[in-house]
């Protein structure tokens, strides 16, 4: 387990950095003009050019400025944007934590509402199996942007139970500002995880262990708990995390549609204004949970289901 | 491509160029997909239609911009009304459908072309191609096919062709990984080696009998990406870095439709988002069966 644990970890690092190479090189790659953007499109002395180039180390090799970039990123500091004049780490800081809050209720969203009708519809053949069904193929097929629309125009606009847009201000006022996006957010992967779940449980109940623990006269409400979503867990586990994994960059679309202070919605907007050093940044970010989250799974997969080989082969 | 075979053959109704598959192998493969299967075709089949022939379906200039006309209603002669613009809504419907879902066709293409060739090739070789391989996909993996795509707007500049890139680029190990599994298993059989032993080439075994053997897995992974691709490249149309800003497609239009939806016009932004659902239901249903399919025809 340990050795497991190890070899994933490292492949984590090893996998974080080749991606930080690829979005440093990438924006390198990137057409326009530092110094341009810089001086706002009036032509600078030599001599102004300089100080600049030698501000932003605008000369120095490539590798050399990759390696730059990338320590002083392991310490969260991510280089200062050009066209704000802001470090980015700080406008990263401002925006982190409406993401992280949206991205939470999302969750728990997908956690308790997902994972409840999937666990109804798997165990409950006919009509209510059949109404999950429909739901969540139709969910399913729901653009994060376009749930977040209808609910604007329902919940926010023909009845008013909820603002339009915004973050809020307050705890509770928060809440109810997240409330509509969280929904939109979760939608669609709420089907999924209810889709997983409900054929998970089918396919253990009808396991030879849970029929002889039912001809046994064991009580339903015992088998479910103990043989059916204990093991159901493994699948159920994966795809959640998975989900939650996607969740940090699917947030940016529905902090857009709900004018959110977010990391996401400022990751675009950074894009269309070609701010390279806050793209770097918001997406060095993104990957980074993204990648961890996936490990995380990984590993709590590794834990829940014995059967997985860890790869050492030596036991 | 034996293209006028399979539209000879084809009963009336039954897509045989819409889907982003080898025509050869979805017409048989309509057979077993029950009647949902069968109702979803027809629903993929009719929005292809609609891909090839809307903007000279579309009963008015999807263009034509009438200001006295913003936000009237359904009207004779104009059924879903007028946008923020005073623009016929039908006709931008009709004639939205091409970039729509012509834009996620070459993306499912693109990466499933890619995809196979890798997992073949990976599977066939195995060792250190494989490896290394793998190594680059998992890199790979970690980016989100939103935050490719929001990469490669600032490199290429926001527009179609960046986010089709961008999309074929984040499916691609997808495919590849689910795909190699399988030419691994393939690879493993004893008509391969038979074959081997025979002294075909390698090319040939592939490309004849290992790739035809994974057709209806194939087929069943294109359909599943395709209704990814066209929820993906909407939302990146969506936030204004896919299809240019005001061009008539159904991404574009649920964000062109926002300011309608704040003031009590959601038309614009219900039709067009109620097309990609709709479309995007059918896609999955007719993926599902066919990866039913697939599951009891590979194994």
């Amino acid at each position: 387990m340990v050795r497991f644990l190890i070899r994933r970890t490292v492949m984590l690092v090893i996998t974080v950095l080749a991606a930080s190479f690829a979005i440093y090189s990438a924006m390198y790659l990137a057409p326009g003009n530092p110094i341009a953007a810089l001086t706002g499109g009036r032509t600078p002395s030599p001599e102004a050019i300089a100080t600049l180039e030698a501000r932003y180390h605008l000369n120095d090799p490539f590798f050399v400025r990759y390696f730059r970039w990338l320590g002083a990123a392991l310490q969260g500091d991510f280089g200062r944007s050009i066209p704000l004049r802001q470090d980015v780490s700080t406008l990263i800081a401002q925006r982190i934590g409406t993401t992280i809050q949206l991205v939470a209720y999302a969750t728990v969203l997908i956690v308790i509402i997902g994972i409840g009708l999937g666990i109804v519809g798997g165990l409950k053949r006919g009509f209510v199996d059949t109404v999950v069904i429909v739901l969540t193929t139709i969910g399913a097929a729901v653009p994060a942007f376009v749930a977040a629309i209808v609910l604007l125009s329902v919940f926010a606009v023909q009845l008013g139970w909820f603002p339009a847009l915004g973050s809020g201000d307050g705890f509770f006022d928060q809440i109810k500002h997240l409330t509509l996006p969280a929904i939109a957010l979760a939608f669609s992967a709420l089907a999924l995880v209810a889709r997983v779940t409900r054929t998970a449980v089918r396919e253990e109940l009808g396991r030879e262990h849970v029929q002889t623990a039912t001809s046994r006269g064991i009580p339903t409400r015992l088998i479910v708990r103990r043989h059916v979503l204990r093991n159901a867990s493994i699948p159920i586990t994966t795809v959640v995390g998975l989900t939650i994994a996607s969740l940090f960059a699917a947030s940016a679309i529905v902090e857009r549609a709900f004018s959110l202070n977010g990391i996401g919605a400022y990751l675009i907007q950074a894009a269309a204004s070609k701010d390279m050093a806050v793209v770097q940044g918001i997406t060095l970010v993104i990957v980074t949970v993204f990648v961890v989250i996936n490990t995380i799974v990984d590993i709590l997969y590794a834990i829940l289901d014995p059967r997985v080989s860890l790869g050492d082969r030596a036991r | 491509m034996n293209t006028v075979e399979v539209v000879t053959s084809t009963p009336p109704g039954t897509p045989g160029r819409v889907r982003p598959t080898a025509p050869r192998f979805s017409i048989p493969g309509l057979r077993g997909v029950g009647a949902v299967g069968q109702i979803s075709a027809v629903v993929v089949a009719i929005a292809g239609l609609l891909a090839i022939l809307g903007p000279s379906l579309a009963p008015h200039d999807p263009a034509a911009s009438d200001l006295s006309l913003s936000f009237v209603g359904p009207v004779g002669g104009h059924p879903l009304g007028f946008d923020s613009q005073g623009r016929d809504l039908l006709s931008r419907v009709f004639a939205g459908a091409r970039s729509s879902l012509v834009g996620p066709v070459v993306v499912v293409v693109l990466s499933m072309i890619v995809g196979t060739l890798l997992a073949i090739a990976t599977a066939w070789r195995g060792g250190t191609f494989d490896r290394a391989v793998s190594a680059f996909l998992d890199v790979l993996f970690s980016f989100p096919a939103i935050v490719l795509a929001i990469i490669s707007s600032v490199i290429w500049g926001a527009g179609l062709t960046s986010a089709t890139i961008a999309l074929a680029v984040a499916y691609m190990p997808y495919v590849t990984r689910i795909l190699r599994g399988a030419a691994m298993r393939e690879r493993a059989r004893e008509y391969v080696a038979a074959l081997e032993v025979q002294g075909l080439r390698a090319s040939a075994i592939c490309a004849r009998h290992i790739a035809r053997n994974l057709m209806p897995l194939i087929a069943a992974q294109g359909a599943i990406l395709f209704g990814y691709a066209i929820v993906d490249l909407a939302a990146i149309s969506f936030i204004g870095l896919g299809v240019r800003p005001g061009t008539a497609d159904w991404g574009v239009m649920v964000a062109n439709g926002q300011s309608g939806v704040l003031q009590g016009y959601p038309m614009e932004s219900l039709v067009a988002g109620g097309c990609i659902v709709l479309v995007v239901v059918a896609v999955n249903l007719l993926g599902e069966r066919l990866t039913d399919r697939a599951e009891q025809v590979v194994r």
